[in-house]
């Protein structure tokens, strides 16, 4: 094979003018995410995704600094009138406030509520998720590795916590510590989400150890603790993180279900849980606007996030890789 | 090569062997305990191998030659695997013995292995680079960049162009016959004592093959290193050592140099696989290939292992199992024809002795 080194300034060789070296090495030049980057390019529905689940982690980064009212301002109590007014191009008003309408009760601004919820929500469900994955991937990992005695005992741990209801122990367990703090609602997602992580890590580890590169990895004197997190670990990443993303869903919903029964965030920290929860009351007063954008907001973002991840395992899938 | 032992009686020697044997390995046995009983893998082994020598075990699938190498490097999973007994002396230390620390520093440093699918021994989310690197910063005090400076000339040594490149790609991007250059580089970066190559060729076509076994050999001239080569390819063994053991059902069948077993073939079972190959001068004769197959591991043969496959047994070999013989020409065979007692026997088969097709 001729060697081309194309980074030179140099007059261009036939095989170049032909387009054939150009060709093998931009072949050459990518390794297993470049591709994959490549194959999710193509996936229309995973681009969409990603463009409205990073559009609001941007809403939720930037948007309290953009739009700097304080949720908390109660304006000039209208004691007498209890129902929020109306989103400003509904009630035919164009003025560039009251996008999304006001509540009720304390006449807050349902946009700023949605923004700053969307804040509270995403880290929660990427926090816990992070949990979750780290302690389920070692948990997995170790259990897949070593086998035996040792992979009986902790995947029986994990039947046994499945078998547990975890949604009423999240509700116990955030009820009675930490009183509506986020970032108790935060551990204890990620606490009790790994199992599942734990089980698919388990299995991957199983197969991947009895590959050849892992004796080859051995018989050079790498120890187990390097050989789990430097050569099988990164193997085993591909399918980790669709199941993280999709899991960042899955606990979006989780907390707004939890909030929304009144067990988690407290209200004075928006999530759009706990804003569903509040507007419960006031829905059947017509006070529509204040259920439906936090609901809109978890449900375009939980969309985005599930086409994000389906466009990942197509994209990191081996068996596709052509 | 000093064969003193003899299947069934203790280890004659006690203790190290002399210095100038580099790997002897006495009374080797590793058992796999699996649902339907105990598979014998590897049943009472023994072979040496000096420094700067080159050794092959060959086999048939199943005959134990890979546990056996996969032993010395105490890489056998335990569960299923046990090393029920033996010795393996290295370099004065009993490796079985050694505590897994020290073992690893002997891994890859003193002892390195190339395994038989190039295509899968490569980790495939690591760079060349990465692998060869890491074998080397674990065995040698050096910093990250004199580590890269080794991976490169490694690879330029095994004869890979444009070293520099290659450092920084993936395996999917070599071919066969590159990653096997590539894995050769990854053993050799760390000047190993014994180099164990198990079945290095049988995945590359004929070609690549050939190449890879100049490769090994030009090496092993240049280093000294020892060679422990575990094939199944008599053409690969012709070509490339001094020594052979042949292994049936987990038991050495026949020991002794080059010549003392391709030309000079005593137990039934070398010369079954010598007449097996095709050669010009047996050309429009039909092969005589071995009948049956090995034995079922759960249910050895009473006597010798080879006997239900064996043309020339008789009512003792189904009765008892034969010691490994000495031989006065050289080497070792297990095989009741050499015993004094059959002598009569022996007469007939001594004429009907085949020479190595060349």
């Amino acid at each position: 094979m001729v060697e081309h080194n194309l980074g030179d300034e140099h007059a261009p060789t036939i095989e170049e003018i032909e387009g054939v070296a150009d060709y093998e090495v931009q072949l050459e030049s990518l390794n297993q995410w470049q591709i994959a980057w490549r194959r999710f390019k193509r996936h229309r529905l995973a681009v969409i995704g990603s463009v409205l689940f990073i559009g609001m982690c941007l809403v939720a980064i930037l948007g309290p600094v953009i739009f700097p009212y304080n949720f908390l301002d109660i304006k000039k109590p209208d004691v007498l009138v209890f129902a929020g007014r109306p989103p400003s191009w509904v009630s035919g008003d164009f003025s560039p406030f009251l996008l999304m309408g006001e509540t009720a009760r304390f006449q807050r601004d349902v946009f700023t509520l949605v923004i700053n919820g969307a804040r509270l929500s995403l880290i929660i469900g990427v926090g816990s998720t992070v949990i979750s994955v780290v302690i389920g991937a070692l948990w997995g990992g170790i259990a897949g590795y070593f086998g035996g005695i040792l992979d009986s005992v902790m995947m029986r741990i994990v039947d046994s916590l499945l078998a547990v209801p975890i949604l009423f122990l999240i509700l116990v367990f955030s009820r009675f510590l930490g009183r509506g703090s986020w970032v108790t609602v935060l551990l204890i997602f990620g606490f009790f989400g790994w199992l599942g992580i734990a089980r698919l890590v388990r299995s991957l580890f199983l197969s991947l150890r009895e590959e050849q590169f892992v004796d080859a990895a051995r018989a050079v004197g790498v120890s187990d603790q390097r050989i789990i997190i430097r050569h099988i670990l990164p193997n085993a990443l591909s399918p980790i993180i669709v199941s993280a993303t999709l899991g960042v869903a899955g606990v979006i919903v989780s907390e707004a279900f939890v909030s929304f029964l009144g067990f988690g965030v407290d209200p004075n920290t928006p999530t759009w849980g706990n804003i569903l929860s509040n507007s419960l009351e006031f829905v059947n007063q017509g006070n529509w606007w204040w259920a439906f954008f936090p609901g809109l907001a978890i449900v375009i973002t939980v969309l985005g996030i599930n086409f994000m991840g389906d466009g990942l395992r197509d994209a990191l899938d081996p068996r596709s890789r052509a | 090569m000093t064969i003193e032992s003899t299947y069934g009686s203790r280890p004659a020697r006690v203790g190290p062997p002399p210095s100038d044997v580099l790997l002897e390995v006495r009374g080797l046995r590793t058992y796999f305990k699996v649902l339907d009983g105990t598979v014998k893998a590897v049943d009472g082994v023994d072979f040496s191998v000096k420094r700067g020598g080159r050794l092959a075990i060959v086999g048939e699938s199943g005959s134990g030659k890979s546990v056996t190498a996969l032993t010395i490097m105490r890489l056998i999973d335990q569960p299923p695997g046990q090393i029920v007994a033996g010795e393996v002396w290295f370099d004065g230390r009993d490796l079985l013995t050694l505590p897994i620390s020290e073992l690893r520093k002997i891994r890859g440093g003193e002892i390195a292995m190339i395994f038989q699918e190039p295509m899968t021994s490569l980790n495939p989310v690591l760079t060349i680079g990465d692998q060869i690197m890491e074998a080397v910063l674990l065995h040698q005090d050096v910093a990250k960049s004199g580590a890269r400076d080794i991976a490169i000339r490694s690879l330029t040594d095994v004869g890979i162009p444009a070293p520099e490149r290659r450092v920084a790609q993936y395996p999917h991007e070599l071919s066969g016959g590159m990653r096997q250059r590539v894995m050769i580089a990854m053993a050799l970066s760390c000047n190993p004592k014994l180099l164990i190559a198990d079945e290095p060729t049988t995945a590359l076509d004929v070609t690549i093959q050939r190449q890879i076994l100049e490769l090994i050999k030009e090496i092993q001239d240049r280093t000294g290193t020892g060679l422990l080569l575990i094939t199944h390819d008599l053409g690969v063994v012709a070509e490339t050592v001094e020594d052979v053991v042949v292994m049936y059902a987990g038991r050495v069948v026949e020991q002794g140099t080059v010549e003392e077993v391709l030309l000079g073939a005593r137990h039934p079972y070398t010369r079954g696989l010598l007449n097996s190959i095709p050669s010009k001068g047996k050309r429009g004769h039909r092969l005589a290939p071995i009948r049956g197959t090995v034995p079922n591991p759960f249910r050895m043969p009473p006597g010798c292992t080879f006997e239900p496959r064996c043309p020339y047994a008789w009512e003792r070999c189904v009765q008892e199992e034969p010691a490994l013989i000495r031989l006065g020409s050289g080497g070792a065979s297990r095989c009741w024809i050499h015993d004094p007692s059959s002598r009569a026997r022996l007469d007939g088969y001594d004429h009907d002795t085949e020479v190595l097709p060349t």
